[in-house]
């Protein structure tokens, strides 16, 4: 807390006493508003000036807060920026928030500061219609070009019922088509170098190299890689928006689909948000449940991205052992879940039940099967020549340059920084458990392979001490908000069925107030960041996925390479596209 | 009177033999890759899955075959015939064993060569007829591939021909009969085994096509039959090698107590599963890694051995 007032007095010292607010959130994140037209020198002083300074834009968004009725201690404003800063030295977070007034605001775009919040900034224009001024590249990014209106404001339909049936007569799919067509100019791409004319190739969004619906427009000389843009949006489904008409416990589902390999990775941050509003402590047993899970699902995720990376690269037969390995770890999760891939699993206050009978053999078994097989892995595709030819010094990027695109998880350890959200902030118990954090040197493909492949151990090692130290007591909080309720003394008593009766039908009232949860997903840091009304659905939920930042800056990586490094680039950044879109 | 019937006979014979190789490789290589990968593979159509050939057959004769509008339409047809032409025509110089072979011609390795040098046009000109993006970037590195491995394939076999002192394929097993030039010539076999891998585009070497890069390189814009022969053309590339190296440095037909026919099926056929093996456990090399270890490394090492033999040779004469 010391830390908290320590920046709020070095920003009043340099910017003037009377033009911050702070606001108090149930999180641990200071939280500041500045005004309009000092924002951007603010955030510049942030990142630039200030004594250990916060290097990381973590997250941009924007809330349209003109139907909240529960405005708390912030100031009047239609819609807010929220710019979310990370800082590696302090080990700490800021939000700076902006208040715009108005149907049609606008705000000075922050590329010149971090070039990362070019897309965060197209969201915003995209989602919210709040125009960035000074922004290079200000169009539509998860929305197609010709959509009508902004999905994230309030008046924007929310349901298909709302919206008049879908058609596609034959002159709106040509129209369609026809904006999609690629325009170099309108990028800022080049159509020529010195002595030769550049060759756009259409890379995606059926490619069976992207992994997903991914397009990738590059500039060719020959098959050098001259210029690359990225279009992304083909995978998104407004899981924010949807949040906004799903009960708290309701919407546990959709994380599932967010990094649809994570599992319950992404009910893991957004239950521990949703506990945080409501204040709910969960108890021990539900804690290393919920860890054990959470390290089954980065062992799963890590063996596709494993496999696929090979593919990428053209060996053909680890795909095969690495998705038989992972059908063994859904073995485990279906013995306990009942779920596969997508278990939604977690519960408001816990978990779904208690773990089943035998669960200890199941598990055992894995962790004495897997080592064997990760180290016939080293050997068939880390130890390998050829890939180790194709990795290694290839996609490289610096310590600084990771930090300044917003890159976390292996990404980021890949560049020699161990920064583990499990350590640094640890969660859920995670700082009682004995694990090493795995770093490399060189940022490149091969590094990032490295320590991915470390992590399957480590995650392997912190379920074998959840196996051997799972503790006794319940699986769910008896919080009045822990959703279901515990169902043992519903019969008994008229005043407990009642409880149990609204919150499963309508589901639990969250006070007010906001809140934000940050977990070290698969790939990278993942957070919620739930705003509530009072409701018994959320005002604005927000989404931070790692995916995100990764794919932004995939482009400023691959200028100079050929497309079979593109390939592996991708490969090894491992990115979900459902993660990206949300 | 004899003598034609016998070669028409012979004629008709191989050629039905290596289609059906060919076909067979199909089912075979689908089925060794799924032991080699823990899983089945075809094992539905027949017993083991062996009418997966049938059906796959059945399948591509009846597809559609389709040439985009945009193509280049003569050259998009004769690309993919020109791949199965000249693998056939090469066989025509393989003797399977004493007085099996269809001609002995006393220039039967440079035809060989000459006929894969040719073979290259194939999927250079399907790339370039497409009139696609992707197929032009593999038809590109199809060219500079042929000119990065074909320049030290028929260097490796220089070794083979002074120690045989022929470039017929008779003579050059006849010279095995005491020891196989794989010992002798061992660096050439290793060199000629990589050549190849490369001429007939299998991992690590399969850049032309690159699944994940080219989406499927030259052959993208194929369909039905014009695909198939692009498919089939492979494995009688890959038979062909197989058939090649066995002839060139494991003696050919010679063996002991077994029929020679017999010997040299045995040779080819252990191969062509070193061929499918190599596909399940390689990554692919990258098109500029390609040429580099071409240039750089296997055509020093091929001229070294031609040095060495020739060396060798004139100390013992």
């Amino acid at each position: 807390m010391d830390q908290n007032i320590d920046i709020l007095q070095q920003l009043r010292v340099r910017f003037g006493e009377g033009i911050f607010t702070p606001q108090a959130t149930f999180d641990d994140v200071t939280t500041v508003w500045a005004p309009k037209e000092s924002t951007h020198e603010v955030l510049r002083y942030l990142k630039e000036d200030i004594p250990k300074p916060f290097r990381m834009l973590y997250d941009v968004t924007a809330i349209d807060e003109r139907l909240r009725s529960h405005r708390l201690d912030q100031s009047d404003t239609d819609f807010t920026i929220v710019y979310h800063l990370l800082s590696f030295d302090r080990n700490m977070d800021i939000r700076i928030k902006t208040a715009l007034k108005g149907g049609n605001p606008s705000v000075s775009s922050i590329v010149d500061i971090w070039q990362s919040a070019n897309w965060y900034e197209r969201e915003i224009w995209d989602m919210f219609g709040i125009r960035f001024e000074g922004h290079p590249h200000l169009r539509r990014i998860l929305m197609p070009p010709s959509w009508e209106g902004h999905p994230l404001r309030k008046e924007h339909p929310a349901r298909a019922t709302e919206m008049g049936p879908f058609q596609l007569p034959e002159e709106k799919a040509e129209s369609l088509e026809k904006d999609l067509q690629f325009h170099p100019e309108e990028w800022g791409m080049k159509f020529g170098g010195e002595d030769t004319d550049f060759m756009f190739l259409n890379l995606g969004p059926q490619h069976p190299g992207t992994h997903g619906l991914l397009r990738i427009i590059l500039a060719l000389d020959g098959e050098e890689i001259a210029d690359a843009a990225m279009d992304i949006g083909y995978h998104h489904r407004g899981a924010e928006k949807m949040a906004e008409r799903q009960s708290w416990h309701t919407f546990i589902p959709y994380t599932d689909r967010i990094d649809y390999l994570g599992g319950v990775m992404n009910n893991f941050a957004y239950v521990q948000a949703v506990e945080r509003l409501a204040g709910i402590q969960v108890p021990e047993k539900a804690q290393m449940i919920r860890i054990m899970m959470a390290e089954f699902f980065r062992i799963s995720s890590h063996l596709v991205w494993y496999g696929t990376f090979a593919q990428d690269l053209g060996a053909m037969s680890p795909v095969f052992y690495m998705f038989n390995d992972r059908e063994r770890v859904f073995e485990i999760v279906s013995a306990i879940t009942g779920g596969r891939m997508h278990p939604a699993w977690f519960r408001i206050g816990g978990v779904s039940q208690d773990l089943p009978k035998g669960w200890d053999r199941l598990v055992d078994d894995f962790i004495q099967y897997f080592p064997a097989r990760l180290a016939e892995y080293d050997k068939l595709v880390m130890q390998n020549r050829i890939f180790k030819a194709r990795t290694q010094g290839i996609g490289a990027y610096t310590l600084d340059e990771a930090i300044e695109w917003g890159v976390t998880g292996p990404g980021l350890r890949a560049c020699g920084l161990d920064w583990d959200f499990r350590k640094k902030r640890p969660y859920s118990g995670y700082d009682q458990l004995q694990f090493d954090v795995p770093t490399a040197n060189n940022g490149d493909c091969y590094d990032r392979a490295v320590v991915r492949v470390e992590e399957l151990r480590q995650s392997l090692r912190i379920i074998e001490q959840c196996l051997k130290n799972m503790p006794e007591g319940s699986y769910k909080s008896d919080h009045p908000l822990a959703t279901p309720p515990r169902k043992e003394n519903t019969m008994k008593d008229i005043e407990t069925l009642i409880t149990h009766f609204l919150s499963v039908s309508w589901g639990p009232v969250i006070p007010p107030g906001e809140a934000f949860f940050r977990i070290e997903a698969t790939k990278g840091a993942n957070s919620y960041h739930l705003i509530s009304d009072g409701n018994s659905m959320a005002y604005r939920v927000r989404i931070r996925t790692p995916s995100f930042a990764h794919l932004q800056m995939v482009p400023s990586i691959t200028r100079g390479l050929t497309i079979a490094d593109l390939i592996a680039i991708l490969g090894s950044v491992d990115y979900v596209l459902a993660d990206v879109d949300r | 009177m004899g003598e034609p019937i016998r070669s028409i006979i012979i004629l008709i014979a191989v050629l039905v033999g290596v289609l059906a190789i060919a076909a067979g490789l199909i089912w075979l290589e689908r089925r060794m890759l799924g032991l080699w990968q823990d899983r089945y593979g075809p094992n539905r159509a027949g017993p083991f899955g062996s009418l997966q050939v049938a059906a796959d057959m059945i399948k591509i004769f009846t597809k559609e075959d389709w040439i985009p509008p945009f193509a280049d339409k003569p050259v998009f047809v004769i690309a993919p015939a020109i791949i199965v032409v000249t693998t056939l025509l090469s066989f025509a110089i393989i003797p399977f064993a004493p007085g099996i072979e269809i001609v002995n011609l006393n220039i039967g390795l440079l035809f060989f060569l000459a006929m894969s040098s040719l073979s290259v046009y194939s999927v250079a000109l399907a790339g370039w007829a497409s009139d696609n993006k992707y197929s032009l970037l593999g038809g590109l590195r199809a060219a500079a591939q042929m000119l990065g491995y074909e320049v030290f394939m028929g260097l490796s076999l220089v070794g083979v021909v002074m120690l045989a002192g022929s470039f017929s394929l008779r003579e050059i097993v006849e010279a095995q009969r005491k020891v196989w030039f794989v010992i002798p010539q061992f660096l050439g076999f290793v060199i000629f085994l990589i050549a190849g891998l490369a001429e007939t585009r299998r991992i690590p070497f399969d850049l032309p096509e690159a699944e994940n890069e080219l989406v499927a390189g030259y052959h993208t814009e194929y369909s039905g039959m014009k695909f198939g022969m692009f498919f089939v053309g492979e494995y009688i590339g890959v038979t062909l090698i197989s058939a090649l190296i066995a002839t060139l440095f494991f003696g050919g037909w010679l063996g002991p107590l077994l029929p020679p026919l017999l010997w040299m099926m045995i040779k080819t056929f252990f191969f062509i599963c070193g061929f499918i093996l190599v596909r399940a456990s390689l990554p692919r090399l990258r098109y500029d890694q390609l040429l580099s270890f071409g240039w750089k490394l296997m055509l020093p090492l091929s001229l070294l051995n031609i040095v060495v033999t020739g060396a060798i040779i004139l100390a013992a004469s």
